[in-house]
């Protein structure tokens, strides 16, 4: 296997199955089934109602630019610069930290439509990644 | 009724190590030159401390520290968590401690080589897990690596929300640099900064540029608490603790906040500033003063709103107007703060906040009654009010 630069995340019981589907090729958000709360990033209990018990939604991968920075320096081996890290409002409600890709620097706008797309590295790691949406207004 | 902590105690010695950017010496011993400096200055002997505080990031530990000065029994030993965050909440407990009888003299400290040892940012990686450690993952991967980076996502939502600019930030900028100018201890001293300069240095992590980022520097600060009474027999001119408080609010993560409805304001400040206004009986117009922390010049705008020196997206109307500079209405980091004297993680924002209290700072403001001091930005967080005897 291809070795990678990049930092994996550890793998524990509160987010390793995120990652999971992740793998799977989907970008999912964690749900209380007490009372049906979405919730990221992903932790053990609602705050809303205090349940443990949980399962998720699988987003539809659309969302909107809430955030952004670009990202010069300092440069880690293996990311490409200028670096476009993203807040993404997600239609589905929750928020979600990503990179923006097949975006020029100067196109980043505040509240434009992105839509997810799985990233895979050679060793064969996946993680949701965004790009403008496609048929959106420029 | 007045609190029962309000000017039971007091800042009676401040002891602070040369700032560089390679020290050649351990922090251990950053951190005792320190302490012994500010037993020094206070006049009271290394052995009459019983309580050392200092940051969860330090790696001096307390008893490490206690040994190496000389002192005896102690009775209070403790970190605090989460980087600056932890700056002015080491006083909190110090000052808990001291009121309560549980501590007669406690020594607050922090002592790092940030240049030539480990640095910030530096990334997290490795095989254990812990909630902390996960919280980290969901950016790590993306390559969002550094404090940089996580202050800038805030600040360019704040940016665009009021219309702050480039120019308001290089205002901040420069107002502490030129303060530095002052300060030979400060790495900024004889190196003044222009508004060209500030506009074409390098774009770091958009919004932000270089200087708009704090030092990286070696050195070490210690504060010593101890009670109002026995500061007046001291050397120096006690700086009364009106209140001191931590502060953490709904939703925090440290640096990554970022699913709170709102991104343009600091939720943690502002109720780190409703606690120490009600601890100290005070609101802003009492306020002479500040030393808000800066570790990034986005902050210091967010934080005059925060603390009610103005309304929400008002702060870069005060700072136009030369709020922060000494004839404006809040001398701010007038030792040049963390972006231009030195990042002692805001340690060195307390000693200077004592010094205004004394009256001994080397940008004086006239009139100093009660100078705020606040800890990190975007982290769980705290404020301190020193004022007069």
């Amino acid at each position: 296997m291809a070795q990678s630069f990049r930092m994996k995340p550890p793998m524990g019981e509160d987010n390793g199955w995120w990652w999971q589907e992740a793998a799977e090729g989907r970008l999912a958000i964690q749900r209380c089934t007490q009372c049906q709360t979405l919730r990221h990033p992903p932790r053990p209990v609602c705050g809303e109602c205090h349940s443990f018990d949980w399962d998720h939604v699988t987003a539809s991968g659309r969302g909107t630019l809430c955030s952004f920075t670009i990202l010069h320096h300092p440069q880690f081996p293996g990311f490409d610069y200028p670096l476009i890290i993203i807040l993404v409002d997600l239609e589905e409600g929750t928020r979600f930290t990503s990179q923006l890709v097949n975006c020029a620097p100067e196109d980043v706008s505040f509240g434009m439509p992105v839509e997810m797309v799985m990233h895979e590295d050679p060793d064969g790691f996946r993680l949701p990644m965004f790009q403008p949406a496609k048929g959106a207004a420029a | 009724m007045s609190h029962f902590l309000k000017d039971k105690t007091a800042i009676a010695g401040i002891g602070l190590t040369e700032f560089s950017k390679k020290s050649g010496v351990s922090e251990l011993s950053l951190a005792a030159q320190a302490t012994l400096a500010a037993c020094e200055d206070a006049g009271l002997q290394p052995s009459e401390i019983d309580g050392f505080i200092s940051y969860t990031l330090d790696s001096t530990d307390e008893i490490e520290l206690a040994r190496t000065v000389g002192a005896n029994d102690l009775k209070l030993f403790t970190k605090v968590n989460y980087g600056g965050g932890a700056a002015v909440g080491t006083i909190l407990h110090a000052v808990m401690a001291v009121a309560s009888g549980v501590a007669d003299n406690v020594i607050c400290y922090r002592a790092m080589n940030g240049r030539s040892g480990q640095r910030m940012g530096q990334g997290i990686s490795g095989q254990i897990v812990s909630s902390d450690l996960i919280h980290w993952s969901w950016y790590m991967p993306y390559g969002m690596l550094t404090p940089g980076s996580w202050i800038a996502m805030i600040a360019n939502k704040y940016m665009h929300h009021y219309g702050v600019t480039s120019e308001d930030l290089g205002r901040v900028a420069i107002s502490q640099r030129n303060y530095a100018q002052t300060n030979p201890r400060a790495f900024g001293y004889g190196k003044p900064l222009t508004m060209e300069d500030y506009l074409a240095s390098k774009m770091v992590a958009e919004p932000l540029r270089l200087y708009d980022f704090c030092q990286e520097t070696d050195g070490g600060c210690a504060i010593l608490v101890t009670s109002a009474e026995r500061a007046r027999d001291l050397k120096q001119k006690p700086a009364m603790i009106r209140g001191v408080v931590q502060a953490s609010t709904q939703g925090q993560e440290q640096m990554t906040s970022f699913y709170r409805e709102e991104l343009d304001s600091l939720p943690e400040m502002e109720l780190a500033a409703r606690l120490v206004y009600q601890q100290s009986g005070l609101g802003p117009d009492d306020i002479n003063a500040a030393c808000l922390y800066d570790a990034f010049t986005s902050e210091i705008i967010m934080q005059l709103e925060s603390f009610g020196f103005c309304g929400r997206g008002e702060g870069k109307d005060l700072v136009r107007d030369g709020a922060l500079d000494i004839d404006g209405r809040l001398p701010n980091n007038t030792h040049g703060g963390l972006l231009s004297e030195a990042y002692i993680h805001g340690m060195n924002n307390i000693a200077e906040g004592a010094r205004l209290i004394r009256g001994t700072s080397t940008n004086q403001p006239k009139g100093v009654e009660h100078v705020l001091v606040s800890s990190g930005v975007g982290v769980p967080t705290g404020a301190l009010i020193l004022g007069q005897d």
